[in-house]
């Protein structure tokens, strides 16, 4: 369904059908937050369906966080170079899975906007509790991402777009802190999300050693996130054909 | 106090009209949150608070699916779901150490010898949501008095089941088993101290400590220890299961007090379950009228 874009059809038809995938991408990813809606109306959220919503929401955002860190490694591994096209689509999926599940804790679960004097236990929370003040920091340093994303903020940041989008890698480490310190007896579900982060960002380090060496004889067209120039050039690219 | 003996309730007449419409007040608010985030949160915030017909029952359906009991897993849903494999029948429990008549009782001649009453209890847990329950029991001095503590007796330590093969959650390291709680003598002998035998007027479903566990409704939830086979009167303060796992967030006494935070969740307020909003934390759980005298003279933030 996803064609690799070779201009047979024109391109427009090639943009078209990335269009059509990365839509169908986020009808996809949006499947568990629908998922929500419906069992809030049939009542098949349990007890205490807050609490439900919580950990459905954080669940889908540490996930989609891996996994948009993932697109980077798997496109090194396979060759596959128009996967980046999805880099930004789960990115920002991530980010909106981790404003409702910020929005269910602090609308829902602690009641902002529904209750009086609210914000006072807000930041008592964020402020004494260290699994709450981790992951606010996450969502905190996603807003910037989320808001940079577009194509004209790429052209205007540069290569500071770059390294500001690393902070990317820091939300999603606090993701899997938050959700370590926040568990209660059972630690193996968040180590493994931990295992998951450090594989997707390992091999990160190294190329970037090996790109140093390599930066003065890099060839036209080579891939890699030390060629800030390149780099760019190309998500630029990729943002154009959407 | 709260200490209501309803008529016998059916469970089919427990999803009053009340606890209808404040789900249907949940959902409006949830759904506008969800969907629009903070402007239809604006709007449901000008809908009439949800009833708070102060102390309502908590369903049974409620009650029975949403437990922590580890001995079956670590989802609140996973007690419901796993708890099959716990044999309540035949069951014993030895009573024993500082007392002058130590006995092994069948539950079913506790049963005959102490007939259940019923008791509406708040029950707070340390997670800050809480239920109202229509427990039958008895009050454990009744059990205390005929095995006749000695006069070292100062403490009263509780065991539960020790058996993997009936909780597989024990074969899991999330916590050292068994499960042990304690209570001073005299937390053990007041009379809203109860054996719970069942809930809303039934045997105690297994997911919610079948067939013998303990209500001690001004102290968290995991105080009131599930499934016990042992109760043992000391002369020193028992070791108990959430202050070996996590000292320093779990102490001996755990009584439920809004002004000593646990460094997981504020104490203050609650959710009581079936609300939307949340409530107050009051000290005691409400029942410091008849509780508050048991602490005279400590400092309840150093012995918390
Ligand atoms: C990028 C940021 C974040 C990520 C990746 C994240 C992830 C998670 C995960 C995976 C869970 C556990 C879900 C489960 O147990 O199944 C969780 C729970 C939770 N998160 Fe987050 N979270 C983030 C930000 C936040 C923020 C900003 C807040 C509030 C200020 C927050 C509050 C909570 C709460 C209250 C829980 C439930 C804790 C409990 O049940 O005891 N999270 N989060």
């Amino acid at each position: 369904m996803m064609g690799r874009g070779t201009g047979d059809g024109g391109r427009g038809q090639t943009r078209w059908r990335w269009r059509l995938a990365q839509a169908a991408c986020v009808a996809v990813v949006l499947v568990p937050a629908a998922l929500i809606v419906v069992d809030l109306l049939r009542d098949a959220l349990g007890a205490n369906p807050i609490e439900e919503i919580t950990h459905r929401t954080g669940d889908w955002t540490i996930r989609l966080l891996i996994g948009t860190l993932a697109v980077t490694p798997l496109r090194r591994l396979t060759g596959w170079n128009p996967v980046v096209r999805f880099r930004r689509t789960l990115g920002l999926l991530a980010f909106t899975y981790a404003s409702l599940h910020f929005l269910t804790y602090a609308v829902l679960d602690q009641g902002l906007f529904l209750q009086g004097d609210v914000l006072g236990y807000l930041g008592e929370d964020i402020a004494k509790r260290p699994y709450i003040t981790v992951g606010f920091t996450a969502f905190v340093l996603l807003v910037p991402l989320a808001l940079t994303s577009t194509k004209g903020w790429i052209r205007r940041l540069g290569t500071r777009w770059t390294a500001l989008h690393r902070l990317a890698y820091v939300a999603a480490a606090l993701g899997v802190l938050h959700y370590l310190w926040l568990v209660k007896g059972d630690q193996v579900t968040p180590v493994w999300y931990g295992v998951a982060l450090v594989l997707v960002l390992a091999p990160r380090v190294g190329w970037n050693r090996r790109g140093a060496r390599a930066v003065a004889s890099v060839p036209r067209g080579a891939v890699g996130p030390v060629v800030p120039a390149e780099f760019l050039s190309k998500a630029a690219r990729s943002v154009e054909t959407r | 106090m709260l200490i209501l003996r309803p008529p016998r309730i059916h469970p089919s007449e427990i999803t009053d009209e009340a606890l209808f419409w404040n789900r249907r007040l949940f959902l409006g608010a949830a759904v506008g949150a969800l969907a629009a985030a903070v402007p239809s949160a604006l709007a449901a915030s000008r809908l009439p608070a949800p009833r708070s017909r102060d102390d309502e029952l908590t369903p049974y359906d409620d009650v029975t699916t949403y437990n922590n009991f580890y001995e079956f897993g670590l989802d609140k849903r996973d007690p419901s779901r796993n708890a099959h494999t716990l044999r309540p029948h035949p069951w014993t429990v030895r009573v024993e150490g500082e007392v002058h008549n130590p006995k092994v009782y069948d539950v079913d001649e506790l049963a005959r010898r102490y007939p259940a009453e019923e008791r509406v209890y708040r029950l707070r847990c340390v997670e800050a949501w809480s239920m109202v329950i229509p427990w039958l029991g008895f009050e454990l001095n009744r059990l205390l008095k005929d095995v006749e503590p000695t006069s070292h007796a100062r403490y009263v330590a509780f065991q539960t089941l020790h058996d993997p093969d009936q909780m597989p959650g024990q074969r899991s390291g999330v916590l050292p088993w068994p499960y042990v709680e304690g209570l001073r003598l005299d937390e053990a002998m007041h009379p809203l101290t109860i054996l719970v035998t069942g809930l809303y007027g039934k045997p105690l479903p297994n997911q919610n400590g079948a067939p013998l566990r303990l209500a001690v409704p001004w102290k968290y939830g995991f105080k009131s220890i599930k499934s016990i086979v042992r109760i043992r009167l000391t002369r020193d303060q028992p070791p108990t299961t959430w202050n070996l796992a996590a000292p320093r967030e779990y102490g001996f006494y755990s009584n439920v007090n809004p002004d000593v935070d646990h460094p997981r969740w504020s104490q203050k307020r609650e959710r009581r379950i079936g609300e939307l909003l949340r409530r107050p934390t009051l000290m005691f759980n409400g029942y410091g009228d008849q509780v508050a005298s048991l602490y005279a003279g400590m400092d309840l933030r150093r012995d918390y």
